[in-house]
């Protein structure tokens, strides 16, 4: 058990690492001169040359790398070259908009998934399951800023029930700031549902042919005990792999869906960002994730073991 | 213990009707058959050119003239659609087949050394799978500015490691194989052994995936086109499309219906097409029914 999670740990560490490399790597062969941009093209090239030092740009780059990747740790992204305040200001901002967003999404996706699922997996082959895995492969195709636009037609434009984009601040109330955010949740949780449903099924049937189950049933517990007790426990394993990469598509989604909706989130701010050629600011944005996606993978990783006792007790 | 997608002992013919006796694979061979027959139409004809701009046909609705309506410059949804197959098709194809030629040979090498050489393949799976296909895009954007092209990369390297995941554990269920020892003991290096016996058998496996793959990419394609990431005007793209209905969908609902529903059809009939060759190939699934 130990041994399984110290694994996991430092797999997740050394990734994160690479991934930095790689992140800063991106950010060296750029074209273009921070210091020069800052300053602007009038600048004399003595200006651009102190700046150059003063920002530390003409350090080795193994020296310059330990520095940046030592300021993400104490969370220094360094400044902004368009806004001339620190990143992690404009990412606080943001995150506020883009996690809750993130959460809501994958909460809701579970919450229609999993007894989607166990209806099918309970009525397999039956008229209920081949109607619900019918609408979960539509769900599946659907594209989630497609299903956005088409809620927003629906319920924004002709109902006139939310608001068609645009965030009101939390500053303005829980409830508005809530009602913002439920289109932008229901078109990222969909499709995200439907693909979610379609495992919790299939890890299902496959559980319940196991011999187990048989017994169970043997002994006289009824279906539903069995189906809810011992199959969806035994069955948690792959629908958690799915939740995991799912968030890490969430996130990635929540970028495009906020550019629908207006919302002013990390993907916003990455957009404008890419616009005005603040790199400093994409790449902060791009590490941010980065990171929150192999953390939740470890946490996954983590949940097998709590999940699954034959983890925890092999050596 | 034997692979979920062992080739059945079974000739061409049986496989043949197998194929068009299942409902899902048949579905999705016949929409995916349209969509690439509209797409390679789209070279030879459309009812209307896609390049040329007339302002006086505007926003209209869906009529005789115009099946799916006109767009904002005049230009005749319907054509757009088509040209628009043809960009997406070729994005994903492309992102696959990248995914294939690199994920595939890094699979079966991981499979077949194991040891080092399979921790180094599954740690560089680990990097890339910590980038979701939209931040690579990101990340290339920003360096070599948008384009189709970058679309395609970015899509393609997110493809990776699904295909090294897949081949190495189907590889994995392959290697302890009885042929395989036979192979050995007739001599045949790890190298041959994997061109001629493990592939082959990993063949259907890897097809399923491409399916499911390039259904994904078509939709990666729209996601990055919608952002104005992927293909670039004046380029038919269904994302690019829906971007352009977003601001005038009161006036001009048609303009983002239509491009939407072209995305899932061809998702939908490539998703059912995969869905039917895991059905017809799987033993396992052949015995639930």
């Amino acid at each position: 058990m130990t041994a399984y999670l110290l694994k996991r740990l430092a797999i997740a560490l050394i990734t994160l690492v690479l991934a930095s490399m790689v992140v800063f790597a991106v950010l060296e062969i750029i074209p273009g001169d921070p210091a020069r941009l800052m300053l602007g093209m009038n600048a004399s090239a003595d200006q651009v040359e102190l700046l150059r030092n003063q920002m530390g740009l003409n350090a080795p780059v193994a020296l310059r790398y330990l520095h940046w990747a030592g300021g993400l740790l104490s969370l220094d992204f360094g400044r902004s070259y368009t806004y001339s305040v620190p990143v992690i200001d404009l990412v606080r901002e943001r995150i506020v908009v883009s996690l809750p967003l993130a959460l809501i999404a994958l909460a809701l996706s579970t919450i229609i998934a999993i007894p989607v699922g166990l209806f099918s997996a309970g009525r397999h082959g039956r008229a209920g399951d081949t109607i619900a895995m019918g609408a979960a492969q539509l769900g599946v195709a659907v594209p989630n800023f497609w299903f956005a636009l088409m809620l927003i037609y629906l319920f924004a434009v002709w109902l006139r029930l939310v608001p068609a984009g645009g965030f009101p601040g939390w500053s303005a109330g829980v409830w508005p700031a809530l009602k913002s955010l439920v289109l932008p949740a229901i078109a990222l949780a969909l499709p995200q549902a439907a693909i979610l449903a379609r495992v919790t099924r299939s890890a299902l049937i496959e559980v319940l042919n196991e011999d187990y189950i048989r017994t169970a049933r043997a002994k006289g517990l009824p279906y539903r005990a069995v189906l809810w007790r011992h199959a969806l426990r035994n069955a948690m394993i792959p629908v958690l792999t799915i939740l995991g990469l799912q968030f890490a598509f969430l996130l990635a989604g929540t970028i495009i869906i906020e550019n629908v909706f207006y919302l002013p989130g990390l993907g916003r701010l990455m957009f404008q960002a890419i616009t005005q050629r603040d790199l400093i600011v994409v790449e902060s944005v791009v590490m941010l994730l980065v990171a929150a996606v192999i953390a939740v993978n470890l946490l996954v990783d983590l949940s097998y073991a709590v999940v699954d006792p034959r983890l925890r007790s092999r050596q | 213990m034997t692979s979920r997608f062992d080739i059945p002992e079974e000739n061409f013919a049986d496989i043949l009707v197998k194929a068009f006796t299942n409902r899902s694979f048949l579905t999705g061979f016949v929409i995916t058959a349209l969509v690439a027959a509209v797409a390679i139409v789209s070279f030879f004809w459309t009812p209307f050119d896609v390049t040329r701009l007339i302002i006086a046909d505007k926003t209209q609705a869906p009529s005789p003239a115009h099946w799916f309506g006109t767009d904002h410059f005049g230009r005749d949804i319907f054509s757009m659609i088509m040209v628009g197959a043809r960009n997406s098709i070729a994005v994903a194809l492309v992102a696959v087949s990248i995914g294939m030629g690199v994920g595939v040979p890094l699979g079966a090498l991981a499979a077949a050394r194991g040891g080092i050489v399979d921790e180094a393949v599954m740690r560089l799976n680990d990097l890339v799978f910590a980038f979701p296909a939209l931040l690579s895009a990101i990340m290339i954007t920003a360096i070599f500015g948008p384009g189709a092209l970058n679309a395609i990369i970015a899509i393609g390297i997110f493809n990776i490691p699904v295909f090294a995941r897949v081949a190495r554990a189907g590889a994995l269920a392959i290697w302890p194989r009885e042929f395989i020892l036979a192979a050995r003991a007739a001599g045949k290096g790890k190298t041959l052994i994997t061109l001629e016996h493990v592939l082959p058998n990993i063949v259907t496996l890897l097809l399923v995936q491409g399916t499911i793959q390039f259904a994904l990419g078509i939709l990666a394609e729209a996601g990055l086109s919608y952002v104005g990431l992927g293909t670039q005007p004046p380029m038919p793209s269904w994302g690019r499309m829906l971007f352009d209905a977003q601001t005038r969908m009161v006036a001009a609902p048609w303009m983002a219906i239509f491009p939407g529903m072209a995305i899932v059809v061809t998702v939908l009939g490539l998703n059912l097409l995969g869905d039917g060759i895991a059905d017809i190939l799987d033993p396992k699934s052949r015995r639930q029914r």
